[in-house]
């Protein structure tokens, strides 16, 4: 037996490395290059065309004084934080109903998925023809319930509360997706003994089902959190940072300033810096990943 | 249990079921409601669409709008591009990703994983500076190559990601039988790995192609005239056409509906996949 075993041991699995080899190259090639070409970058001017000469941290210390950054940051994370906690808290309760049983379940849930899976820009342009302030459905809807019409994606006051609108009905079934799993992994027990001693349901909730989804959670937040400050689809298309520079969020910027203005050299200092944010984040993302141990 | 209290666990039970169903009806109404309304604007005339108070059901309903739209713009070469990329990027993903998921899955590779990752948590648009610099260069800008190139950034990561979960879910024991009796560890992958993962590959494949048919970033920053998918394509109606808004929802329901179609059609396969690593693309 031993020796049918040792092969199969440590040295063996080591073996196993071949099998990832060209998929490492690519991502090497795709990821790794841009990354450190990008870091090159952003310590020299570089404009499409022209002499590209070494300037140092430059490109960092003038996103210092910019404005126009600063704004976006404030901005990104505005955005951010509604685009995290507005999905979550209706995903937790999507999921909840999509773990009961009833009928159409099934179908239910793939129309609650829907959002998610459809193509970001033709859902944009939906959106952007239902904030019509005049001819727009959504403002003839409020009217039909006595709510004044609201101004949408064209005032500076409303478009941010707006775009979370779009993010969270597209991001909602994603939360709803992975604490659904972690519900449907639960022990049954608990919730037996519960309804033995006549707890609620919102009480099996509270006591049960939410310290047990924890992790799962914490998961889904983090994997938002991502996807929020990454956003770039439906808020180029709806708005493409306006009015004004209103709901310019760091990667419209980062889009306006590499590729309207071709600053290649500024563009790629504002991705490392993003960057390191996003890496900082998807760590803390990787611990929880390691805590549930790979499922 | 008391005759009382039976009644009053009827009764709660009741409420239970009643609340869920409008529950249910809550969360599902702004997904179902959006798509009729992106129907019914496809489907009417640009005066109905342009009424206030607005119509909602098309009558009556007219192609015209989907015939405008093929008129007027390329969208059959369009088509053609996104269908090439799109299977360009996932069969190539599918060809590297498995047998790279395989491997990190039997090495136990966590630290590979955590490169997966950080591919899948990084910005599309932070690829996009350098390599468009290097397709200039390349002298590739107007072809397909970098957008299947750059698509590989989003296929790769989610058919290495999904297939590591299947992988390790597998039992190894047929493997380990199939390696005493003298196969290769690339003979147990190719005949017994593999064609007990072809579930596993089927939702990575589903995935894959949904999310790089869905990418948007980097064909508006890659592709030229003749070279846009159909997402950029739909963007320009949108420049052009302001005003009209059949003949654009109609452009948006082409682009979407092959998704759509697939997610109705393949729920179970879908649903797996996204609960297993909360894939996205770009």
């Amino acid at each position: 037996m031993l020796s049918v075993a040792a092969p199969l041991g440590r040295a063996y699995a080591r073996r196993y490395w071949m099998f990832a080899v060209p998929a490492a190259v690519i991502v090497l090639a795709v990821i790794l290059f841009p990354w450190v070409f990008t870091l090159f970058m952003s310590v020299h001017e570089w404009k499409v065309s022209g002499a590209t000469p070494f300037v140092g941290l430059a490109n960092y210390t003038k996103m210092l004084h910019d404005e126009r950054f600063e704004w976006a940051v404030i901005r990104t994370l505005e955005f951010t934080t509604a685009s995290v906690i507005a999905p979550l808290l209706l995903g937790v309760w999507a999921a909840v109903c999509f773990a009961a049983n009833f009928r159409f379940r099934g179908l239910a849930r793939t129309l609650f998925v829907l959002p998610m899976m459809a193509t970001p820009v033709a859902i944009a342009l939906v959106w952007t023809m239902m904030f019509h302030p005049q001819l727009g459905v959504l403002n003839y809807l409020l009217s039909t319930v006595g709510l004044p019409p609201s101004s949408w994606v064209y005032d500076s006051s409303t478009v941010i509360p707006t775009l979370v609108m779009v993010e969270t009905w597209q991001w909602t079934p994603l939360v709803m997706l992975i604490v659904l799993g972690g519900i449907a992994s639960l022990p049954t027990d608990p919730y037996e003994a519960a309804i033995l001693d006549g707890a609620s349901a919102w009480q099996m909730f509270r006591h049960i089902t939410l310290p047990l989804v924890w992790p799962f959670l914490m998961v889904a937040a983090v994997i938002r959190l991502i996807d929020a400050l990454k956003t770039f689809d439906t808020i180029y298309v709806i708005t493409l940072g306006g009015p004004g520079t209103s709901s310019e969020t760091l990667n419209i910027l980062l889009y306006q300033t590499a590729f309207a203005y071709y600053d290649l050299g500024y563009g790629s200092a504002m991705v490392v810096v993003f960057f390191v944010l996003i890496l900082l984040i998807s760590l803390l993302l990787l611990r929880f990943r390691q805590r549930e141990a790979w499922r | 249990m008391s005759r009382r209290g039976i009644t009053r666990h009827r009764v709660r039970r009741w409420f239970g079921r009643a609340g869920l169903y409008l529950s249910v009806l809550l969360l599902v109404s702004p997904a179902v409601l959006f798509f009729l309304w992106m129907l019914s604007l496809s489907l009417k005339n640009e005066l109905d669409n342009t009424a206030y108070p607005p119509v909602f059901i098309p009558h009556p309903p007219t192609l015209s709008n989907f015939v405008d739209v093929f008129q007027k713009n390329d969208f059959l070469t369009y088509t053609i591009n996104s269908v090439i990329v799109s299977f360009s990027a996932t069969g190539l993903a599918l060809l590297f990703g498995v047998p790279a998921g395989y491997g990190i899955a039997k090495a136990k590779a966590t630290k590979a994983a955590a490169l997966i990752l950080i591919a899948r948590v990084t910005p599309g648009l932070s690829y996009l500076i350098p390599l468009f610099l290097l397709f200039q260069w390349l002298g590739l800008i107007g072809t397909l190559t970098p957008l299947v190139i750059t698509h590989l950034v989003i296929t790769v990561p989610i058919v290495v990601w999904i297939m590591i979960g299947f992988f390790e879910g597998l039992p190894g024991e047929l493997e380990e039988a199939a390696l005493v009796d003298g196969a290769t560890i690339w003979q147990a992958f190719l005949y017994v790995a593999m064609p007990l993962a072809r579930p596993g590959i089927m939702v990575a494949m589903i995935l894959a192609f949904i999310f790089s048919w869905n990418n948007f970033i980097f064909g508006v920053v890659l592709a030229g005239r003749t070279t846009r998918t159909l997402p950029v394509a739909v963007y320009n109606v949108l420049t052009f056409e302001q005003i009209s808004w059949g003949p654009l929802a109609a452009a948006a329901l082409i682009v979407t509906a092959p998704v759509l179609l697939l997610t109705l059609l393949m729920q179970k396969e879908i649903v797996a996949g996204l609960t297993t690593g909360g894939v996205k693309g770009g």
